[in-house]
């Protein structure tokens, strides 16, 4: 038996939370869009302590989304908003933005910060850097490749938080491009920007917008507007599920199934595979082969358009 | 672009003192004509850590040339050390950064906290700046990095005015802003279109500009386009704040950036040259200030791009982007350069820079509003042999021009209506 790492998800709703907790999530992110970033449906603090409520329990854990780019206003409720969520029992707040570390300093000292930058959270030395500032976990960008992530681990005394399902943002504007093009065209935009809070439904499904480039008509990839801007994300799904040991031989402390623009039955069944996963090598290290019905199962609900791949890890990149 | 004769923007005023007029300069010579027409400073890439892998980039022995020639004119030299970094790019950190502080480099503009926080380690006299890279939208993010001991931060280019006030009012910090040249239409950083489509790093310098490249864009598997229609991108009109030259000092904007490693001497010349003239005009007497048509003018004869103002007074719009095919040409073209002027004589020797010949209308221009225009004459070689053409790159011409010039004098020709 080896230490197990955490299995953590997003939720769309309490009713995906406690679904997905049956699937056997450990733990999950959630937030709401002034705070935190792409999320897959909308927390606002009272719901946040209503999910501590549901999660704790069952020895699941709860981290808030504050990794949004902050702006002057929001800075200036983020003390009462830390306050809230450390009173409801939140388990970490997940920051990008400098001002959510001075804020937490005095607003709720003492309280679990991991630094999550996106894609720049890229080397292990800046991983320490905000270790020595006060966070106990980093959240590695998913354009690392494996040597990078291994190397990483070996390297920081954080947490080490690495994304092994579903997709990743590739871009992010503050500026409403759906929106300007549909103007730019004599259209108005009919769709609704905000998702319904606890609708039970992913915010966006990957499916409604997407953006194919002339010379990849094969790969689709989702774009949506929301009161952050527009994000566009990955054309492909990662999947790291037939190489998950790899991270787990090294101890890699959390790994993330991005339930994003997925529907919950989607989400119930990676995290439900990624579980029996985990449970099987940690059972028997030695012993441990992957069964391919794992993946099959995953494969079933995969939407066709939509590759499961590697992401970064086997790849070189260029500069 | 219409022109602007009220300040637009009407909050408080924060001070009044001159701000730094900061220029790219891609190679020595283009650090050599932003500081001669104007710059206070200008920044620069070295062999590595900076985002331009594709620009010329200086050895350390070009940056003492550079700090050396910019020392006469009072001005500094900076190095974009602004990439994130990976794991492997950390080696040979503290040797570089300890060279540039060895060449007399004034600042490095840093992203990842661990090239500024090495740099402060090994390299003190080296001031950190905070680059446009970390997205710095807020006062409390700033108060962060001036906590940290960084004397300036780049904001994002998402900030408004409001925005500066707000962050001039809580945080006693040098903030310096982009002003002019192409966007990214992402937060910067927060991009990595070219990690996927062409695995090109772009926080390491890899970007393939895949922002500007032309979209399908479907809904529900239905496109929202018709074929005749422009296709979707995300590609960014260039900003250009010259009109609002008095609502950056007034708002305490401490250092302006032009963006544009990568362009052409003409460029940043030109560029240099009329945000120079204007806020030398309007920091003489602000109250009779006037924005000169000519400024505006000559940024449109170097401008490749249609232009607009960022986030400064709203967020951008349809009208702040760029569907329509691109047509990336200037309407004027570099010509030449003076090199030396014989006042007696009238002549005037210049470098070719692209073909020119008799009979063309011409302009020169120089720092401090030298401009005037003519027809290219008789031109002739060093030797005295008469020329149909200056057909060869960097051949020396002689020939008569109209007023006084001197080296380093520009001659631009039309080559588009």
């Amino acid at each position: 038996m080896t230490t197990k790492p955490e299995l953590l998800t997003s939720a769309a709703s309490l009713e995906e939370m406690e679904r997905l907790i049956e699937a056997g999530a450990d733990a999950f992110v959630i937030g709401e869009s002034r705070y935190g970033l792409r999320l897959a449906g909308e927390f606002d603090a009272a719901m946040i302590a209503e999910a501590v409520k549901l999660a704790h329990p069952r020895g699941v854990r709860i981290y808030a989304a504050l990794n949004n780019l902050m702006d002057n206003v929001t800075v200036g409720t983020l003390p009462d908003y830390i306050r809230s969520l450390h009173d409801a029992g939140v388990d970490a707040l997940v920051f990008g933005d400098p001002a959510v570390l001075m804020a937490a300093r005095s607003a709720a000292p003492g309280m679990a910060l991991h630094w999550n930058a996106e894609m720049t959270s890229t080397n292990y030395e800046t991983a320490n850097y905000w270790g020595r500032r006060g966070a106990v976990r980093v959240v590695l960008a998913r354009e690392l490749n494996m040597d990078q992530v291994l190397e990483a681990k070996a390297h920081t005394s954080l947490a080490v938080q690495v994304q092994v399902h579903g997709l990743t943002n590739i871009y992010h504007s503050k500026r409403p491009l759906v929106h300007s093009y549909l103007e730019h065209q004599n259209e108005s935009d009919t769709k609704p920007q905000k998702a319904e809070s606890n609708s039970g439904q992913p915010r966006y499904r990957e499916n409604e917008r997407y953006l194919i480039e002339v010379e990849r008509p094969d790969e689709q990839f989702p774009i949506y507007e929301d009161d952050n801007g527009t994000h566009i994300m990955s054309s492909d799904d990662l999947c790291m599920i037939e190489n998950l040991q790899e991270l787990m031989e090294v101890g890699i402390d959390s790994l993330k199934i991005e339930g994003l623009l997925k529907s919950i039955e989607y989400n119930e069944t990676v995290v439900r595979a990624y579980r029996a996963v985990i449970d099987a090598y940690c059972a028997d290290p030695e012993g441990y082969t992957f069964q391919e019905q794992w993946l099959d199962a995953i494969k079933e609900l995969q939407n066709p358009a939509r590759e499961l791949s590697y992401g970064f890890f086997y790849k070189e990149q260029v500069y | 672009m219409s022109i602007q004769t009220k300040p637009r923007y009407t909050g408080k005023r924060h001070r009044l003192s001159k701000p730094e007029l900061l220029a790219p300069a891609g190679n020595l010579e283009k650090l050599k004509f932003a500081v001669h027409y104007g710059a206070d400073a200008v920044y620069i890439g070295g062999q590595k850590y900076g985002l331009r892998s594709n620009a010329d980039n200086f050895s350390f022995a070009e940056m003492k040339e550079g700090v050396e020639f910019a020392s006469r004119y009072g001005a500094k030299v900076f190095v974009a050390t602004n990439i994130y970094a990976h794991n492997e790019d950390i080696a040979g950190l503290e040797d570089y950064l300890r060279a540039l502080e060895e060449a007399g480099i004034a600042a490095i503009i840093a992203a990842d906290p661990i090239i500024i926080e090495t740099a402060q380690r090994v390299a003190p006299k080296l001031e950190v700046h905070l680059s446009t890279q970390q997205s710095t939208l807020n006062w409390q993010a700033v108060q962060f990095w001036k906590e940290e001991g960084l004397p300036r931060v780049v904001l994002a280019r998402e900030t408004s005015f409001e925005d500066i006030a707000a962050i001039k009012a809580n945080v006693d910090i040098e903030i310096e802003a982009f002003i002019h040249g192409a966007m990214c239409s992402s937060f910067s950083g927060r991009c990595v279109l070219s990690n996927h489509f062409t695995d090109r790093d772009s926080n390491r310098g890899g970007c393939s500009q895949s922002c500007r490249w032309k979209y399908d864009i479907f809904e529900e598997d239905l496109p929202m386009f018709s074929p005749e229609e422009d296709k979707f991108t995300m590609g960014s009109k260039d900003l250009c704040m010259l009109e609002f030259i008095p609502d950056l000092i007034d708002v305490g904007v401490d250092s302006f950036k032009i963006e544009g490693r990568m362009k052409s001497v003409h460029y940043v010349a030109t560029v240099v040259n009329a945000y120079r003239q204007a806020i030398d005009s309007y920091m003489a007497d602000p109250e009779h200030y006037e924005l000169k048509q000519e400024w505006l003018e000559d940024i449109h004869k170097a401008a490749n791009r249609p232009l607009n103002t960022g986030f400064f007074y709203d967020t951008p719009g349809a009208e702040d982007h760029i569907y329509e095919p691109e047509d990336k040409q200037a309407p004027y073209d570099f010509a030449g350069v003076v090199l030396s002027y014989d006042e007696e004589s009238g002549l005037a020797v210049v470098q070719q820079r692209n073909h020119f010949k008799p009979g063309q209308e011409v302009e020169f221009f120089g720092p401090h509003g030298t401009f005037f225009k003519q027809t290219v004459g008789d031109i002739a070689d060093e030797a005295g042999s008469k020329l149909d053409a200056a057909r060869h790159p960097l051949q020396h011409i002689v020939m008569k021009t109209e007023h006084p010039v001197k080296p380093m004098d520009m001659m631009r020709k039309r080559v588009r209506p």
